[in-house]
C-alpha cells in the first residue's frame, strides 16, 4: 500500500533520496518528465497541452534527528533536525542510517533518578540511542556522524478509517500528488516534492522559482488539537472532517478570492472541508507565494493528531477528500471557472 | 600580502554590519594583486575572480563574511554617556571594562562602565549586568562629545591582533576575517594555474545581522555551485563535545541539510588525497552561515560548509590557529583546480 | 492634511484584506499619477514619471497600507467569537477595546475570569458582538472575518491620534509627497503595499517586480521620549526620522548621508533613528535581487499597535518635505 511504504521510508530534512527514489518508482510510466534540482526537490511534469499551469507541493522530509557523536562505550549522541517535542522520544526504536540499523532511545532508568528528577524532562544530553554497539569503535562502523535517526514505527490501520504511522507529515500530501497525477488531469501539472521544510521551509521557494507555476497548491500535514485538555476554540483542525483550507499560519495569509473558490467547488461537489484555524506554524505555501512578483497560492492540510511525534494519527477519507477536492479545483481550472488573475 | 600580515591587518580594521568599506578597501587592493577582476557590488560584498577555461558555465561561489559584529550609537546623554546598541550576538557579560572605539566624525576612545559594584545591592551583585545598564565613557561631556560623534556611529572593541607563539593569534573579529583570509590563501595557492570553471571568492557583508550580504551576491552571480567558509567553535572547557570541534586538526566539513551529499564527498575526497587534515562538524540546524542564504538562491545551489576552529566566538579576543586557515585555503584551491562541468552536472542527475 | 489622515486611518484594511483602504488611497491619487496598478499580493503600484531623458533606474518609495487585525477563529454557542492575530496585537492593549468586523458589525474585547493579570493572553480572549447565540453572531461574521480596533481619530493640536496611523501616516506621507511633487528625475514608483504587519510580504514582491535603483520606506517608529521608556534617541517633534538600523535593515551610508545632507540643505528638522526592534519594507526591498540601496524616513510614533498611536504633525510634514526635496535630486548611485 503507497502511503504505508511512503511513510515507512526514513528520510530527514537534506536526506530525501530514498524517499525520492521511492516516489519515482510509483510513477514511472506515467508519460511523466522527471527533474531535480540541486537541493534535492524532485519534479514530476505532466503535460496538457495549452493550459494553465499548476504545481502541487509537498515536502518529501520528516522530522528526525542526526547522529552528533559517541560515548567510549557506544552509545550514539543525537541532534533533532527539525521540531520535535524531546518529551516524546525516550522509549521509541529508531533506524539509524540508509541502512536502517535498528536503535532505541534511552535514559537514566526510573530507579536511579532522584523524587525530583522524576517530574523534569530529560535533556537531549541526558538521552542517547543505543544500537547494541559495546565500543566507539563498534559504533563507528555502523553509524557515521552526521546519519539520520528516524523512527522505526510501522504503518497501519488501527480501524476501518484511521491509519497510525509516522511522517503522514508531509508524506501524506506526496501521496495524494502521486494520486492526482496518475489520473492525468486536462492541465498541465507539476508535481513538486520537495526538501527541507522541516528546518525552515528552505526547498519550497527555489522549487517554485524554478517551475514559475500560474497556481500552486501545498499538500500539508497539519495539527489536530481535537484532543482532550484543548478547548474547542484551540482546535486547529478536527480529524475526519476533511481536508481544512488554511486561512492563515505564521508564514502564509490566504489570498480569499481564491479559498472561496474553493470552499465553493467543495460544497458543490459535497466534499467536506474545514478551516485551519490558528496562525502557528509555517509551511511551503509561504515561501512559495513570494517567489518573485507573488504566486497564487492555496495551502491545504490533512488533520494528524499527534504530529512531528513517534506516531500519529491519519483519517484516510480526510486524504481522500484532499484528493477529490484538488482534483475538482484542476477540473475548474481547466474549464476556466478558477479565479486565476493576477491582479486584484 | 603574506597570509599573517593579510589576517592581522583584516583583524584590526573596523568593519561592523553594514559599514565594512574600510575592510573591503583592505581585500580589495590585496586580492587586486591576485585575481583577474575585483568587483563590488551594490550591498558592499568584494567578488574577485578567477577566470576558468571554460567561461561560459556559470561560477564556483566561495564565501567568508568580511563583517564583524560591534555596537551602534544609540544615545548621549545629558552627561555625556553613550548608550549602546549590539549589531550581531554579543554576550553583555564580556563588556564592562572593555575598551572601545567609536568611529564618529573623528576616532573616540572609550571604555564599557557600569554601576560600580560597591553601589550594587547584594541582590543585583549576584545578576550579570544587563546591556541596557551598560554605557560607553568617553570622559567628555555632552557639548564636546556631540561635536564628535553621532546616533548610528559604530563601535568597535580596541584591539590589537598579537600572537602568543608562530602559529596561535587572538584578536577581534577573526569571525570571520580568518575565512577571508583562508579565501586569500587559495588565491594564493591557484597563483599561476587556471581553473576549469570560473570561481568567485566573495568577501560577504552583513552577515552577522542575517546572511544579508549573501542573499543578494549570490543572486547577482548564479553560482553553479557555492562553498561557504565561516568559523565553528573550538573545544573549550564546559561546551559540549559534540558541538565543537579542536583548534590544529584542519577544517571542520560541515554535515546537515545545508550541505550537498555529493559536494562533501568531494571536499572529504580531495582532503584525503591531498594529506590536508580534516574533521567532522555535524550541524542539524541549517542557519547562521552564508551557506543557508547560497543553497536557497535563485532555482537552488548545491553548498558545502567549511568551519575554521576559532575560540571564544563574539568576544573581542578570539582565537585562532594560522595553520587551520591555510589548510583551508590549500582545501579550497584543490577543489577549484579539479571542480569540472561533469561533476556540476552530477549534482542535479536524478 | 489632518484631513486625509483622518479618512485612511478610519478606513477598513487588516493585512491581506486591504480592497478598502486601497481603493481610497486609489480615489486620492487618480489624475496625479501616470499609470496605476495592484499585484497579486494586493499592493497598490503609482507611477509619476520622471523628467530626466537619459536611461535611469526608478525610485521605489512604500509605505504600507495594511494594519494588525484579530482574525475569527471560532463561533461558541453563545455567541463569543475567539480570535487570533494578524500581526503584532498585544493582549494588554486589547482588554476593552471595540472593534469592528468587516460586515460594520461591532464588538468589545475581553478575557475569560483570571486569577492573575499575568495570565493574559489571546487565547483566553474573545469578541463580545452582542450576540445571543451562535446564529445571530453567524448573521454578522464568518470564519476568516478580521476585526480591526474601531476609534475614530482625534486632534491634540500638533498631535494626532488615531489607530492604524502605523502605518496610515506613512500613506498619507506618499500621497502629499506625490501630490506636491514636480520635476522628478528619476521616474518614481509611490507603492502602498500590502501584508507588512505578517512578515514584510508586499514590499518584497513588488520591489522585484520593479527592479528599483533607490527604495525608500515611509514608516511609523518608536519613541524614547516617554516616562520611563526604552533609551533611545528619537521623540515627537524632533523631525522626521532618518533611519540608521532596525532590525531588517542597517541603512547604506551612501543612503544615510544622502538623506541627512539634503535635510540640512533644505533646513528641514530630521534626527537620527537607531530602533533595536522592529522592521519596515525598506528591509524587504534592499535585500531584493542582486541588492538595491534602500532607506526609511520615519515618523516618531508613541504607543505603536495600540488603538491609540500617536504622531506629530510637524515630523509629518517634515517628512513629506524631505521627500519631496530627496525626489528632485538625480539619483544614480
Amino acid at each position: 500500500m503507497l502511503i504505508k511504504e511512503l511513510t515507512e521510508v526514513p528520510g530527514i530534512a537534506g536526506r530525501e533520496a530514498q524517499v525520492r527514489s521511492y516516489i519515482k518508482d510509483k510513477l514511472v510510466g506515467e508519460d511523466l518528465g522527471f527533474s531535480l534540482d540541486a537541493m534535492g526537490n524532485m519534479y514530476a511534469r505532466h503535460k496538457a497541452g495549452d493550459t494553465p499551469h499548476v504545481m502541487l507541493a509537498s515536502h518529501m522530509d520528516e522530522v528526525g534527528f542526526m547522529v552528533m557523536g559517541y560515548d567510549p562505550g557506544g552509545l550514539l549522541k543525537f541532534a533533532p533536525v527539525g521540531g520535535i517535542d524531546l518529551r516524546v522520544v525516550v522509549g521509541k526504536k529508531v533506524y539509524v542510517g540508509e541502512d536502517k540499523v535498528l536503535g532505541i532511545v534511552g535514559a537514566k532508568p526510573i530507579h536511579l533518578q532522584k523524587k525530583a528528577e522524576q517530574n523534569k524532562p530529560f535533556s537531549r544530553q541526558e538521552l542517547f540511542i543505543d544500537i547494541g554497539a559495546s565500543s566507539e569503535e563498534e559504533a563507528k562502523r555502523k553509524a557515521k556522524i552526521g546519519d539520520q535517526i528516524t523512527f522505526a514505527t510501522r504503518t497501519e490501520y488501527i480501524n476501518e478509517k484511521v491509519m497510525k504511522g509516522k511522517a503522514f507529515d508531509d508524506r501524506a500530501g506526496c501521496t495524494a500528488i502521486i494520486e492526482i497525477l496518475k489520473s492525468k488531469p486536462r492541465i498541465n501539472l507539476t508535481g513538486a516534492f520537495t526538501v527541507q521544510e522541516e528546518v525552515g521551509l528552505r526547498g519550497a521557494g527555489v522549487a517554485a522559482s524554478n517551475v514559475r507555476p500560474d497556481l500552486a497548491i501545498v499538500l500539508e500535514g497539519t495539527t489536530a488539537s481535537d484532543v482532550p485538555e484543548s478547548p474547542e476554540h484551540r482546535y486547529s483542525t478536527t480529524m475526519g472532517q476533511g481536508p481544512a483550507i488554511t486561512l492563515m499560519d505564521r508564514s502564509f495569509l490566504a489570498n480569499q478570492h481564491l479559498n472561496k473558490r474553493v470552499a465553493e467547488l467543495a460544497e458543490k461537489e459535497g466534499i467536506r472541508y474545514q478551516f485551519r484555524r490558528t496562525n502557528i506554524g509555517g509551511t511551503d505555501a509561504g515561501r512559495i507565494h513570494l517567489v518573485e512578483e507573488g504566486i497564487p497560492t492555496i495551502g491545504l492540510s490533512l488533520p494528524c493528531r499527534y504530529i512531528h511525534s513517534p506516531v500519529s494519527l491519519l483519517n484516510m477519507d480526510d486524504l481522500q477528500g484532499m484528493i477529490d477536492l484538488v482534483k475538482t479545483i484542476l477540473e475548474d481550472i481547466a474549464e476556466g471557472g478558477f479565479p486565476l488573475g493576477k491582479n486584484y | 600580502m603574506d597570509l599573517k600580515k593579510f589576517i592581522a591587518s583584516l583583524s584590526n580594521t573596523p568593519g561592523i554590519s553594514g559599514m565594512e568599506k574600510e575592510v573591503s578597501q583592505k581585500i580589495v587592493s590585496t586580492w587586486e594583486t591576485l585575481a583577474d577582476e575585483v568587483e563590488v557590488d551594490t550591498l558592499g560584498n568584494v567578488i574577485a575572480w578567477r577566470k576558468g577555461k571554460n567561461s561560459n558555465h556559470p561560477p564556483i561561489m566561495i564565501a567568508a563574511h568580511q563583517d564583524e559584529i560591534g555596537f551602534m550609537v544609540n544615545e548621549i546623554d545629558k552627561e555625556g554617556f553613550v548608550r549602546i546598541e549590539p549589531i550581531g550576538g554579543i554576550d553583555p557579560r564580556l563588556l564592562p571594562g572593555q575598551e572601545v572605539v567609536i568611529w564618529g566624525r573623528e576616532k573616540v576612545l572609550g571604555i564599557v562602565g557600569a554601576k560600580p559594584p560597591h553601589l550594587q545591592k547584594p541582590e543585583e551583585r549576584e545578576k550579570a549586568i544587563p546591556l541596557d545598564k551598560i554605557f560607553v565613557d568617553c570622559g567628555e561631556k555632552k557639548e564636546s562629545l556631540t561635536q564628535k560623534i553621532r546616533i548610528g556611529d559604530p563601535i568597535t572593541f580596541n584591539q590589537e591582533l598579537e600572537w602568543f607563539n608562530e602559529n596561535v593569534c587572538t584578536g577581534k573579529s577573526l569571525d570571520d576575517r580568518a575565512g577571508v583570509a583562508s579565501l586569500h590563501q587559495a588565491l594564493l595557492e591557484l597563483k599561476g594555474t587556471q581553473p576549469e570553471i570560473d570561481i568567485a571568492f566573495v568577501a560577504t557583508v552583513q552577515e552577522e545581522v542575517g546572511v544579508r550580504g549573501a542573499i543578494t551576491s549570490s543572486f547577482l552571480l548564479k553560482p553553479c555551485l557555492g562553498i561557504a567558509v565561516d568559523v565553528g567553535f573550538a573545544q573549550r572547557p564546559g561546551q559540549e563535545k559534540e558541538l565543537s570541534i579542536e583548534a590544529n586538526k584542519g577544517p571542520a566539513l560541515g554535515i546537515g541539510p545545508h550541505v550537498h551529499p555529493d559536494l562533501f564527498s568531494r571536499l572529504q575526497g580531495i582532503a584525503v588525497e591531498n594529506d590536508i587534515p580534516f574533521q567532522m562538524e555535524p550541524s542539524p540546524h541549517p542557519g547562521g552561515t552564508d551557506a543557508y542564504a547560497i543553497q536557497m538562491s535563485r532555482c537552488g545551489v548545491a553548498t558545502a560548509l567549511l568551519s575554521i576552529p576559532l575560540a571564544n566566538m563574539h568576544s573581542p579576543l578570539e582565537v585562532i590557529d594560522i595553520r587551520d586557515v591555510r589548510r583551508t585555503g590549500k582545501l579550497l584551491a584543490r577543489f577549484c583546480l579539479q571542480a569540472d562541468v561533469e561533476f556540476v552536472e552530477g549534482l542535479t542527475c536524478l | 492634511m489632518e484631513k486625509i489622515i483622518k479618512k485612511l486611518t478610519e478606513t477598513y484594511g487588516p493585512s491581506g484584506r486591504e480592497d478598502r483602504i486601497r481603493e481610497v488611497i486609489k480615489e486620492e491619487v487618480s489624475g496625479l499619477a501616470d499609470e496605476i496598478r495592484t499585484d497579486y499580493l494586493g499592493n497598490l503600484i503609482v507611477l509619476k514619471k520622471g523628467t530626466a531623458s537619459e536611461e535611469t533606474r526608478p525610485v521605489m518609495l512604500a509605505a504600507h497600507m495594511d494594519e494588525i487585525g484579530l482574525m475569527v477563529t471560532h463561533i461558541d454557542k453563545d455567541g463569543f467569537l475567539r480570535f487570533t492575530n494578524v500581526g503584532g496585537v498585544g493582549p494588554s492593549r486589547l482588554v476593552g477595546a471595540r472593534v469592528v468586523l468587516p460586515s460594520g458589525k461591532k464588538g468589545v474585547v475581553f478575557h475569560e475570569q483570571l486569577k492573575e493579570l499575568k495570565e493574559l493572553d489571546l487565547e483566553k480572549m474573545y469578541i463580545d458582538i452582542g450576540a445571543e447565540n451562535q446564529d445571530e453572531a453567524r448573521k454578522h461574521v464568518t470564519i476568516g472575518d478580521i476585526a480591526i480596533y474601531d476609534q475614530p481619530m482625534v486632534s491634540l493640536g500638533n498631535r494626532l491620534v488615531a489607530k492604524a496611523m502605523d502605518d496610515r501616516i506613512g500613506c498619507a506621507v506618499l500621497i502629499s509627497a506625490l501630490k506636491e511633487l514636480k520635476n522628478n528625475h528619476n521616474d518614481v514608483y509611490f507603492v502602498f503595499t500590502s501584508q507588512e504587519e505578517v512578515g514584510i510580504r508586499g514590499a518584497r514582491t513588488s520591489a522585484y517586480g520593479l527592479n528599483p535603483g533607490l527604495g525608500i520606506a515611509v514608516d511609523v517608529t518608536m519613541t524614547g521620549d516617554t516616562p520611563e521608556a526604552k533609551k533611545m534617541d528619537v521623540k515627537l517633534g524632533g523631525g522626521a526620522a532618518i533611519k540608521v538600523k532596525d532590525s531588517s535593515l542597517i541603512t547604506s551610508p551612501l543612503v544615510k548621508d544622502m538623506m541627512v545632507e539634503i535635510a540640512e540643505k533644505a533646513n528641514i528638522k530630521y534626527q537620527l533613528e537607531v530602533l533595536a526592534r522592529g522592521g519596515t519594507d525598506a528591509g524587504a526591498i534592499h535585500l531584493t535581487r542582486e541588492g538595491v540601496l534602500a532607506g526609511c524616513i520615519s515618523i516618531p510614533c508613541r504607543y505603536v499597535h495600540s488603538p491609540a498611536e500617536m504622531v506629530d504633525l510637524r515630523d509629518v510634514e517634515a517628512a513629506v518635505a524631505l521627500l519631496g526635496k530627496i525626489l528632485e535630486e538625480k539619483i544614480d548611485f
